[in-house]
């Protein structure tokens, strides 16, 4: 009994130890091809400045990080917060962390290194709450962008981008009328459709009356909502009929297999035709959604600075390397997404990552719903449901009687 | 001396006995104590004000579609798995006890599925069942109706939308991927029970003229009872609490055909931040089990009485 009191005090003798040494512990969920190694060159880059501190990767693998929020949470819960962690911009981190009051402002240390207006407006208002920052953005993805096979889109005779519904409507149809899918989909796993159907929500409400949504300025009960119903309605019509089979990365890769038109995705699926080896802009083009192309949907990486980190000061120095020019460029051509930051490098991305950027300084920005920039998980995961079940159904007036209640649920304005 | 051994063997089993009562009873009376509680969002839980809402959870639960797709499908999973694959392994340990040639090669053959976890099993089977686009495009199974000529016969598998009655048609392929997982092992069961049974008895039987059908089911399957029993507990209890078959290979489906409970307990729990609704689910699934559980408990305790 007394060897094992000895040993049990010893070892925790040597955890509070380990907790004086120099350390910084990031907590992420970039374990996945590209992200990881994006990852690690900001650890070489935060070497080559503090050499002597020592930095432990507290990644949890899993797909979008499901099960790294669940092990956050509970770090979280149990006061046992890692240095800084990543999370996505908006209210995935205000709603479930900073109204809470576990997170620390930021915004003086953005303003102290200069980097406050660096960074697009309507983003900076996306990662704050109640006029302070919380968290520092580092990459950032576009969520409302169509990539098309470029040989079938010049046998459907397609010769410019769509800008209308109608438009891109009848080039779907030639090209199910020619036996190709017409729009690629891979729901399995459930939020691809929310992602599809959210920006066709954007392209009928508009970037404005969509952010006073989340902001409680405008109502949930709005006929464009129905409209957007309608309009995903008709573009179902030309989905792959085995859908609910497949992954996203299924449905993009059915445009490298010459088996469908487009695929609407998130940018990260730019990155992934590439690693079939397409070429960007020979082998597949891309344009933003009809009635989206005002508009950037964003999917935002960042990272926050909890109450009581272990070692403050580190993780204000990480959070101040994250700012920079310098860590920006470094990390996002690994990871296939464009900078936060206005002011970065541009030749160092490719054609594709080079029309986002300039989208994304010039366009209205919107937080993305599935992502967990816009709304509370809550809300995301209960809508999420709803038009699961819309694609099967597809029953305009129910589902968008269940939209209402959920906004009602989450207290959105609804009337 | 003896009471020295008694007090080592009280020293040796108190750790365990520690462990379960915090780990498994404790959390238990824990998640029970969470599902009659209004810690329906992470601020809720971190507040830790405990308001007693009583039924409330169980009451929405209920009265949600999704939970009760999730119970039909966990009624009809449990009972076409359970026969399904029970009269399968009684077939194949029958055939295997035969002694017919390569009948060992066989019995392992049949057995190694168990060796592979649940989510491999659903990934692959999930890639034989991909109903790819009917009719153009067909893939997996359906390929394979397509070039033997049976294109009528190619439907959406897992997908499919189609019920008959409460039943959804897209668990079909999800219960013969059970099956397959689990058939093997419970040939192995009554393998050994078949081989337990004492020749003469058999003999006998045959002695007094009865015929091959007639031993089996009079003499051999009463005999085989307590197997049939460990058989229903064992896969009973799987069935009731499966999660990483069907979330591997279907995701639970379009419209939730192929959901069950403890999909939908982890999507709200880890997901929603509805910890008092998941924990509502984790119990309601508890006491399924107990259904189960709880009998064999019973007559287990019965016979060492005896």
């Amino acid at each position: 009994m007394k060897k094992f009191v000895i040993l049990f005090l010893s070892i925790l003798l040597s955890l509070s130890v380990f907790s004086q040494e120099n350390i910084l512990e990031v907590f992420s969920w970039w374990t996945g091809g590209g992200e990881a190694e994006g990852l690690q060159a900001l650890f070489n880059l935060f070497h080559k400045y503090y050499p002597d501190i020592k930095i432990i990767n507290a990644a949890v693998a899993g797909g979008a990080g499901t099960n790294a929020k669940a092990v956050l949470k509970t770090r979280m819960l149990g006061k046992n917060p890692p240095d800084s962690f990543q999370v996505h911009a908006g209210m995935e981190l205000t709603d479930t962390y900073v109204i809470p009051g576990l997170m620390e402002p930021i915004t003086w240390i953005l303003k102290e290194i200069g980097a406050y207006d660096k960074f697009p407006k309507d983003l900076i208002d996306i990662v704050s709450y109640k006029g302070e920052i919380y968290s520092v953005p580092v990459n950032v993805h576009r969520a409302n962008v169509v990539f098309y096979n470029k040989e079938i889109a010049k046998k459907i005779g397609m010769k410019k981008a769509p800008a209308t519904w109608p438009e891109f409507l009848s080039y779907l149809d030639k090209a199910q009328k020619m036996g190709y899918v017409g729009i690629s989909l891979g729901d399995k796993n459930k939020w691809t459709s929310l992602h599809l159907f959210e920006s066709i929500m954007l392209s009928q409400l508009g970037p404005e009356k969509y952010n006073n949504l989340w902001k409680g300025k405008a109502s949930f009960n709005d006929p464009d909502i129905r409209q957007a119903l309608l309009i995903f309605k008709d573009v179902l019509k030309y989905v792959n009929s085995d859908h609910s089979a497949l992954t996203w990365q299924d449905a993009t890769r059915m445009l490298f297999e010459g088996k469908a038109f487009c695929n609407m995705m998130g940018d990260w699926a730019e990155g992934y035709l590439k690693t079939l080896n397409w070429k960007p802009g020979e082998d597949f083009g891309w344009f933003a959604l009809p009635d989206t192309q005002n508009a950037f949907m964003l999917v935002s990486d960042t990272f926050g600075l909890p109450k009581n980190a272990p070692h403050r000061e580190n993780a204000i120095k990480w959070i101040k390397l994250l700012a920079s020019v310098e860590a920006q460029d470094t990390f996002n051509p690994i990871k296939g997404s464009i900078p936060a930051r206005i002011d970065a490098d541009k030749s160092k991305y490719d054609v594709y990552l080079k029309w986002s950027m300039d989208d994304f300084s010039t366009k209205a920005i919107t937080p993305s719903i599935i992502h967990g920039s816009a709304a509370p998980e809550a809300f995301v995961t209960a809508l999420m449901d709803a038009i699961n079940i819309f694609v099967t159904k597809q029953n305009v007036e129910k589902t968008f009687k269940e939209i209402l209640w959920i906004a009602e649920d989450n207290g959105y304005v609804t009337d | 001396m003896k009471k020295k051994n008694l007090l080592i063997g009280i020293f040796v089993i108190l750790p365990s006995i520690i462990a379960i009562a915090i780990f498994v009873y404790g959390f238990i009376s824990w998640t029970a104590r969470t599902s009659f509680s209004n810690w329906n969002s992470f601020s809720a839980l971190l507040r830790g004000q405990y308001k007693f809402v009583g039924l409330r959870n169980y009451i929405r639960l209920f009265q949600d579609s999704r939970f009760q797709t999730d119970l039909w499908n966990t009624l009809f999973f449990t009972i076409f798995f359970l026969f399904g694959t029970i009269s399968l392994g009684i077939i194949m340990a029958i055939l295997v006890d035969k002694g017919l040639k390569g009948s060992r090669w066989f019995q392992n053959l049949f057995l190694f599925p168990m060796a592979i976890s649940f989510v491999v099993t659903g990934t692959v089977w999930s890639w034989i069942f991909a109903p790819g686009n009917i009719p153009s495009n067909p893939q997996g199974l359906n390929l394979l109706l397509h070039k033997l000529g049976l294109d009528k016969l190619m439907w959406g598998w897992y997908t499919s939308t189609q019920t008959i009655g409460k039943f959804n048609v897209a668990l079909i392929p999800v219960i013969i991927a059970a099956m397959w997982q689990l058939s093997g092992y419970t040939m192995a069961m009554y393998l050994a029970g078949l081989r337990g049974i004492p020749n003469d008895i058999i003999e006998a039987a045959k002695v007094d003229g009865a015929s091959e059908w007639k031993i089996f089911w009079k003499v051999k399957m009463p005999l085989l009872t307590p197997i049939t029993l460990s058989a229903f507990i064992i896969l009973g209890h799987i069935s009731l609490k499966i999660f990483d078959l069907v979330f591997a290979m279907t995701g639970s489906g379009p419209n939730f055909v192929t959901d069950v409970p403890a999909i939908y307990m982890f999507e709200l729990t880890f997901r929603s931040n509805r910890y008092a609704l998941g924990s509502a689910i984790a119990i309601i699934m508890l006491l399924f089990v107990a259904v189960v559980i709880i009998p064999y408990l019973v007559t287990n305790l019965r016979g060492e009485k005896r």
